[in-house]
C-alpha cells in the first residue's frame, strides 16, 4: 500500500497510540484524533472506565507529540448520545441486551467518524482493535486471542471496512505494550479500558434506574408460573444472572434460579433453573451476510465468550443459526458473530432465541 | 512576516502562515532584549539591599514607561500575572468591596461577550458568593449600547457592585464605546472595569481618557512574554485582594514582582506604542485586502462584526463560512501551514460554538462555521496571500464534511 492519509482515532490508551505510530512508521500522512463523546467530560479517569475524560484526550494529546503527528479533538457528544446512549437505555427499556460498543462501532468510529474523515481528504482511519483486516477485505480475529476484538467489529459492513486499518491484528497484547514503552510513550502501563464508557460508577442498573425510574413488577418461576418476589425494573437484569434476585425462598428443588426472560411491557422477569438458559437456535437482524445457501461456520454470542458449532441460513433480511451446542445467558439485543476459523463470515443482532 | 521581527517565540518553521495573533504574538526583539537581561541581574524587588534596589528600580522604571503609554499614573498600575488574573480581581475585587461597603451591592453588569476570564469569574460570584449576574446585551455587531447600559442599570443603581464591558471584542474585534460606557456607570456611582487586553497595542487606549475605573492589559498579546500582565487600578478605588500575602502591589496583589517579565512588558509596550499610528494603518489595510481577496474566493462567506472601521480592531477579520464546521476548517488549513483560530475551545479542545456569535443573534450552525484570523506586529502581504491560495478548495472540503453533519449551507 502506497502512502496514504489516514486518521488515527486516538483514544488516549496503549492501543491506539501504538497503532499510530505503526501508521507513521509505514510511511504514511497521520494526523491523530481524539473523539470527544461525553457531554461534560470528568477530569480524570476512574478504574478501568474511560476513553472519554480530560485525562484520556491529555494522554492521546501526548502520544501524538511523541509521533510528532498533528492532533485535534473531535467532538462527537450529540452523534454518541443519540446513536448509542439513547439506543442504550432503549434497548434496555425493551428488555434487550445491547453492546454498546458494537453500536459505538458501527455508528461512531466507521460511521460519523470514517465518514467525515473521507470527506476532509483522508484514505483511511486507523483504529487500536486487535484484529486482522486482509487485503481483500476479509476480518480475522487477532493472533492474542485472549484480546481479539473481531467480535465488536463483526456486524460493520463491507463499505465501512473497506477504509478501515488495524495494524494491530498481528501482534499480542504484551508486544504492543512493549512496543509503547519502546517507543517511549507514556500510556504503555495503562490499564486496559473495560466496563461501559459512558457509566461512570460501573453500576449499569442504578445508572439505568436515573434514566427510566422505577418500573415494579413480579419476578415469576417459569415453571410454576407462581409469584416469587418483586423487583424495582427488568432492565436492572440480565439473562443468565443469578446473583441479586433476592427471592425470600429456595426453589422446591434447591436448586438455584436463573434470570431466563424479561418482558418489559408487563414488566415481569421470570426465572427458572439452569438449563433453562440453553439456547439452541436464534434469530438475528440487521444483518451482514453475504453468503448464499445454508453455512456451516461457528457463532460467538458476546464478547468474551468461546465459539459453538453453527448452521447458518439467510432469510430475506434476518438469519436462522441453528447451534450444535447450547450457548447459555444470551439475550435478545447482543451482537452474533459468524467465524471459519479466525475468519468473520458476518453477524447480525439477536432479535429471539430458542431452547 | 519578517523573520528578525519575530524576537524570542519563533514560529515552528519559515512556512507558516501565522494568523493568530490575538491567541499571541511573537516577542518583540525589544522585550526579548529587557527581558534576558534582566534575567541575568539577580535580585528580589523587595529586598533592601543593592540587589533589590535593582530590582525595583527596573520595575519601578517598567511601571513609569505602561503608564505613560497607557496615558495612567504609574501607582494606577498593579503588575499581575496576566490578563486573567487582572481580570478576576477587577470582578472579585471590586465585587468585594463594593458589597462590604453596602450590602445591597449585589448585581454585576456583564456584558454577553466578555472573555471567559470575566464571564466566569462573575458567574462563579453568582455561584458561590451571592452576587446577582446580569448579562448586556450587544447589538449585531456584538457592540453594547450606552442606552443599554442605561437601562440595565435601572432605578435602582445602589444595587449594582460593577460593570465590566471589554474595550474590544477577542473574537470578532469589535470596539465598544468605553468612554460613553464609563460615563453612564460614574453617572450612576458605579465603578467601571474594562478588559482591554486586545485592544492594548492595536489602537490607542488611555486609560485617563477612557475614564474606567480598572483596566486589565496583558503581556502576551501585544509582544511581551506569557505569564505578565496588569490591572491598572483608579486611585482611591478600594479592591478585596484575591490572594493573600506580602501585599506587593499597593497591598492589593501578592507574590514576588516578576522583574525580567514585567521590564519585558513595558519594553513590548514602548515599542508597540511607537509604531501604533503606522501599524494601525497597515494592518487595517491588509485585513482588509484579506476580507475582500476572501469573500471573493468565497462568496458565500460573511464578516461577522462591525464594519471595518474604527470600530473594529485593524488586525481582526472574523468570518462565517456557510455549511462548513469551523473545526474541518482549522484542521484543514493548519494542514497547509495557515495558523488561525475557531475562537474557543473549551479545556479538552474541542472546538465550541463561540458565546459571542451567540449573543450577536447568531445560529448554532453559523456559529460553528467561523474562523478568527488575526493579524499582528510582522504580518505581511505574504500570509494573506497564502491564506487566499488555499481558502478555496479548504472551504469546499469542509462544506462535503459539513454536509454529512447536517449542516445546511444556508447562511
Amino acid at each position: 500500500m502506497g502512502r496514504m492519509k489516514v486518521l488515527a482515532a486516538m483514544s488516549g490508551g496503549v492501543d491506539s497510540a501504538v497503532a499510530a505510530a505503526r501508521a507513521v512508521d509505514a510511511g504514511h500522512d497521520v494526523t491523530g484524533v481524539h473523539l470527544a463523546l461525553a457531554r461534560t467530560p470528568a477530569s480524570d479517569r476512574v478504574g478501568s472506565r474511560g476513553c472519554c475524560t480530560l485525562e484520556d484526550a491529555r494522554d492521546a494529546r501526548r502520544a501524538a507529540d511523541v509521533l510528532g503527528i498533528p492532533f485535534y479533538v473531535w467532538d462527537l457528544a450529540d452523534r454518541f448520545e443519540s446513536e448509542v446512549i439513547d439506543q442504550f437505555v432503549a434497548d434496555y427499556s425493551a428488555g434487550r441486551t445491547p453492546n454498546p460498543c458494537v453500536s459505538c462501532n458501527e455508528r461512531i468510529k466507521f460511521a460519523a467518524v470514517l465518514d467525515r474523515a473521507l470527506a476532509l481528504g483522508f484514505d483511511a482511519v486507523v483504529t487500536g482493535h486487535h484484529a486482522r483486516l486482509d487485503p481483500d477485505g476479509t476480518l480475522r480475529r487477532s493472533v492474542d486471542l485472549a484480546k481479539d476484538q473481531s467480535y465488536v467489529l463483526g456486524t460493520l459492513r463491507p463499505e465501512q471496512l473497506a477504509a478501515a486499518r488495524f495494524p494491530l491484528g498481528d501482534s499480542t497484547k504484551e508486544q504492543v505494550r512493549a512496543e509503547a514503552a519502546r517507543r517511549g510513550l507514556g500510556v504503555a502501563d495503562k490499564p486496559d479500558s473495560h466496563d461501559i464508557c459512558f457509566v461512570a460508577s460501573g453500576d449499569t442498573g442504578a445508572w439505568l434506574r436515573e434514566r427510566l425510574g422505577p418500573r415494579p413488577g413480579p419476578i415469576v418461576d417459569a415453571g410454576t408460573g407462581e409469584t416469587l418476589g418483586e423487583h424495582d425494573g427488568a432492565y436492572a437484569f440480565t439473562v443468565g444472572q443469578r446473583r441479586g434476585l433476592r427471592l425470600g425462598r429456595p426453589a422446591p428443588d434447591g436448586r438455584p434460579r436463573y434470570v431466563l426472560e424479561l418482558s418489559p411491557v408487563t414488566s415481569t422477569v421470570t426465572v427458572g433453573p439452569a438449563e433453562a438458559l440453553d439456547m439452541r437456535s436464534l434469530v438475528a437482524e440487521r444483518i451482514v451476510w453475504p453468503h448464499e445457501g445454508s453455512v456451516s461456520c461457528t457463532a460467538q454470542v458476546r464478547a468474551h465468550g468461546g465459539v459453538v458449532p453453527a448452521m447458518v441460513t439467510a432469510r430475506g433480511d434476518e438469519l436462522d443459526a441453528r447451534l450444535a451446542e447450547p450457548v447459555r445467558g444470551t439475550a435478545a439485543g447482543q451482537a452474533v458473530v459468524f467465524y471459519d476459523g479466525d475468519r468473520v463470515l458476518g453477524g447480525g443482532r439477536i432479535r429471539s432465541l430458542a431452547g | 512576516m519578517s523573520p528578525g521581527g519575530w524576537g524570542g517565540r519563533q514560529l515552528p518553521s519559515t512556512d507558516v502562515t501565522y494568523l493568530d495573533h490575538a491567541a499571541t504574538t511573537p516577542m518583540r526583539p525589544e522585550a526579548v532584549e529587557a527581558f534576558t537581561a534582566a534575567l541575568a541581574d539577580a535580585g528580589n524587588a523587595s529586598s533592601l539591599h543593592a540587589g533589590g534596589r535593582r530590582a525595583r528600580r527596573t520595575v519601578e522604571e517598567a511601571r513609569e514607561s505602561l503608564a505613560e503609554v497607557l496615558g495612567a499614573r504609574p501607582s494606577d498600575v498593579i503588575f499581575t500575572g496576566g490578563g486573567t488574573e487582572s481580570d478576576n480581581l477587577a470582578v472579585k475585587g471590586l465585587y468585594w468591596s463594593r458589597r462590604a461597603a453596602d450590602p445591597r451591592r449585589r448585581r454585576l453588569l456583564v456584558s454577553a461577550v466578555e472573555h471567559p476570564a470575566v464571564l466566569d469569574t462573575a458567574s462563579w460570584l453568582a455561584r458561590h458568593q451571592g452576587a446577582v449576574l446580569e448579562l448586556l446585551p450587544v447589538d449585531g455587531t456584538g457592540l453594547v449600547a450606552p442606552e443599554v447600559l442605561r437601562a440595565a442599570v435601572g432605578d435602582d443603581p445602589s444595587s449594582v457592585a460593577m460593570i465590566s464591558v471589554m474595550w474590544a471584542n477577542s473574537e470578532v474585534g469589535t470596539i465598544q464605546p468605553v468612554a460613553e460606557l464609563a460615563r453612564v456607570a460614574h453617572g450612576c456611582g458605579i465603578p467601571f472595569h474594562t478588559d482591554a487586553v486586545q485592544a492594548f497595542g492595536q489602537v490607542e487606549t488611555s486609560f485617563a481618557a477612557s475614564g474606567a475605573d480598572a483596566l486589565t492589559i496583558s503581556a502576551h498579546k501585544i509582544g511581551g512574554p506569557v505569564g505578565v500582565g496588569a490591572l491598572l487600578v483608579r486611585r482611591g478605588l478600594e479592591l478585596e485582594p484575591i490572594a493573600h500575602g506580602g501585599g506587593q502591589e499597593r497591598d492589593i496583589r501578592s507574590g514576588t514582582l516578576n522583574t525580567p517579565g514585567v521590564a519585558a512588558f513595558a519594553a513590548a509596550a514602548r515599542a508597540a506604542r511607537a509604531e501604533l499610528p503606522a501599524e494601525q494603518a497597515r494592518l487595517a489595510a491588509l485585513r482588509d485586502d484579506l476580507v475582500r481577496r476572501v469573500l471573493t474566493e468565497v462568496p458565500g462567506a460573511t464578516l461577522n462584526g462591525a464594519p471595518s472601521g474604527p470600530g473594529r480592531l485593524p488586525g481582526n477579520a472574523h468570518l462565517t463560512f456557510p455549511g462548513c464546521e469551523g473545526d474541518s476548517l482549522l484542521m484543514l488549513l493548519d494542514a497547509h501551514g495557515v495558523e488561525c483560530s475557531t475562537g474557543s475551545a473549551c479545556s479538552a479542545g474541542i472546538a465550541r460554538p463561540s458565546h459571542v456569535l451567540l449573543a450577536m443573534g447568531a445560529d448554532e450552525a453559523h456559529a460553528r462555521g467561523s474562523l478568527r484570523f488575526s493579524l499582528g506586529h510582522g504580518s505581511a502581504a505574504r500570509d494573506v496571500d497564502a491564506l487566499v491560495a488555499v481558502i478555496g478548495p479548504v472551504v469546499e472540503r469542509a462544506a462535503r464534511a459539513g454536509e454529512l453533519a447536517g449542516l445546511s449551507s444556508r447562511g
